[in-house]
């Protein structure tokens, strides 16, 4: 129990200092933290939506930047149509309120995420991790083919999105926003994994063959899964496309999907929260390896491989104080 | 007609490099149940090497050499360094170490030879051209690929199959502890394996460098097309292997220079360019979809749970 509490206290401590962060910049006078933060926090959104699939169902994904590419494209094209009055679909000129803009970027990435579930899911292992690669792969290519969206050099958006007529230009009220998402998004997961339908994804990680002799259907669950991960994971690119007013197909590089992993077991996997340290430490990594040297990524490389050799359990598992 | 033909061969050229590279990363996953991806940055090593030691010497031969050899002690090093901890291992595991070693041999790649691409030319005394089927001549140096790619599959066919150390290499993939306590130093032997994988994307990056620019990064994109055959073929399978690397060669190949054109049928040129080579790109990972659709283990695999 005191391990628990342990992992508990630093996870609210992690939530407070995440709420401090704007009024901590504005007093140090240093915008750029906020930015940076924001950033991390919209990573960790992907990342949590991720280790969910991955820590209790054992659906490893090397692809969910398609879905983080798609979430920011379908934003990205959807407020350049609404800016230049140019029709879509229908004669619908897309729009630029983020209510809708975003609902519609967790659908599109749903809809992938159910298609590349109803194929991959079949397999398991190696073979879902190199076919959901492959899956990301595809849409890699599709959006570098994009040539009205500016194909490989990206899209610049005219400016982020407006929530109910209110422009989110504020970055102050922009880091609110998307840190209450992602408080949000690791309630419903939370909720998720400790319902009827969490224990059964867990169940069928542990012994398909049981839950199968249950009743289960371990497919369907872990289809419905891999749905609620990658429209998540859309909605977090929704945000990215709004924070950097700029997409383009690096959002789906594979280079991206293994960012996801890292974070999740450098976070700590199997903890949802954990993630979030992820995220920020990685950030954090990064920001400091680059003031050191510009091939700073012949130094995180290594670093990698000792994480995954000596520290197993990742952040959380070295808070809760034992290798979980 | 002399075009198809033409590019058919060109397809079969590009499909032993696959082969090469996808024979290595099943070995490796066969036998010590290891997903690598830094194989590619093997191939990425072989490429390199072998382009600056062509440059340097002017020989072809010696460039094969140099780089198959650089890349085994590449791949043994790390073997011995870091994969052998990680066969116990989850491939979750598995698949952040390697991409942690990616990002090392790109940066690397990159601190050695610089940001631009380097070249590499083709021999000198094999730049003719040979009529393979009367009337339509063909690249000697092409041609070579396809037939030292083909005659290495064999090798390493008799070498698993008929010699004591595939034996052994075989007994070790299906019970490690039991052909450990008959005396076989496993240990070396999974090095070994390790370190033939390597020399073959070695001679597969060396052989491939003259069509493609030697950069940092090259070693993903075969990484992943690799996967793909795998993934076609089905996992462990060498007839898999085969039939998927060719199958996605050609098709790659052939998609790349008709699809285009097909697209021209319907869109302005330039246009249908555009689109024809994003329809290329991706044409390899539908056929891999509809594939996977109909056999979810591959063409050639087992069930799998």
């Amino acid at each position: 129990m005191a391990n628990l509490r342990r992992s508990t206290l630093a996870a609210g401590a992690l939530l407070i200092v995440l709420a401090l962060i704007p009024p901590i910049a504005v007093l140090f006078d240093n915008p750029f933290l906020i930015t940076m933060v924001n950033r991390a926090l919209i990573f960790a959104l992907a990342a949590v939506a991720l280790d969910f699939i991955m820590g209790y169902g054992r659906m490893v994904s090397f692809g969910h930047a398609a879905f983080f590419g798609l979430g920011a494209y379908t934003v990205g094209i959807l407020s350049t149509h609404a800016a230049q009055d140019l029709p879509l679909l229908f004669g619908w000129a897309g729009t630029n309120e983020a209510l809708l803009s975003w609902l519609l970027a967790m659908l599109v990435s749903g809809l992938y995420a159910l298609i590349v579930g109803v194929i991959s899911l079949r397999t398991s292992g190696v073979y879902f991790i190199m076919i959901t690669l492959a899956f990301a792969q595809l849409v890699f290519f599709g959006f570098i083919s994009l040539s009205q969206y500016g194909g490989q050099d990206g899209l610049a958006l005219w400016g982020r999105n407006t929530l109910g007529g209110f422009a989110l230009d504020d970055q102050v009220g922009f880091y609110y926003l998307c840190f209450g998402l992602l408080l949000a998004a690791l309630y419903l997961l939370y909720r998720i994994v400790n319902s009827r339908f969490g224990r059964v994804i867990q169940g069928s990680r542990q012994n398909e063959l049981r839950m199968r002799a249950l009743g289960f259907d371990p497919f369907r669950y872990r289809l419905i899964a891999f749905v609620i991960s990658g429209a998540l994971t859309g909605l977090a690119g929704a945000l990215l496309a709004n924070n950097n007013e700029f997409v383009d197909p690096s959002l789906v590089s594979w280079m991206q999907s293994g960012n996801f992993l890292v974070i999740v077991l450098l976070g700590g996997i199997s903890s949802l929260v954990g993630p979030i340290y992820g995220a920020l430490a990685l950030l954090l990594m990064e920001e400091v390896l680059i003031s050191i040297t510009e091939h700073w990524q012949i130094i995180l490389g290594p670093l990698l491989v000792l994480v995954v050799l000596f520290f197993q359990g990742g952040i959380y598992g070295a808070l809760r104080g034992r290798p979980s | 007609m002399q075009l198809f033909l033409e590019q058919v061969l060109n397809g079969l050229q590009f499909g032993v490099t696959l082969l090469l590279m996808a024979s290595g990363l099943t070995l490796v996953f066969g036998i010590m149940n290891l997903i690598n991806l830094a194989h590619g940055s093997l191939f990425m090593v072989g490429a390199y090497v072998g382009a600056t030691a062509v440059a340097h010497s002017g020989s072809f031969v010696l460039g094969l050499l140099c780089g198959m050899a650089a890349a085994a002690i590449a791949g043994m090093l790390m073997e011995v360094a870091i994969m052998r901890r990680l066969y116990q291992r989850d491939h979750l595991d598995q698949v952040l170490a390697t991409f942690g070693l990616i990002l090392f041999f790109n940066e690397l790649a990159r601190m050695v030879w610089g940001r631009q691409p380097i070249g590499m030319s083709t021999p000198s005394w094999l730049s003719g051209s040979v009529e393979v089927i009367p009337g339509i001549p063909y690249p000697e140096f092409r041609l070579a690929i396809i037939l030292v790619g083909l005659l290495v599959i064999g090798l390493l066919y008799v070498l698993i199959m008929r010699t004591r150390l595939g034996m052994w290499i075989r007994a070790g993939a299906s019970d490690r502890e039991t052909i450990g306590a008959l005396g076989v130093n496993i240990r070396l032997l999974y090095t070994l394996v390790f370190g033939l994988g390597a020399c073959l994307a070695g001679l597969a990056g060396v052989m491939a460098a003259p069509f493609l620019s030697v950069e940092s990064g090259m070693g993903e994109n075969i990484l992943i097309l690799t996967f793909v055959v795998i993934v076609i073929g089905g996992i462990g399978s060498i007839k898999g292997a085969i039939a998927g690397a060719l199958l996605i060669g050609v098709a790659d190949t052939l998609g790349r220079v008709y699809l285009p054109t097909v697209a021209g049928l319907w869109l302005d040129p330039s246009a249908a360019s555009n689109l024809g080579a994003a329809l290329a790109s991706m044409l390899i990972y539908l056929l891999m979809a509809a594939v996977l659709a109909v056999r979810p283990q591959g063409l050639f695999g087992r069930n799998h749970g």
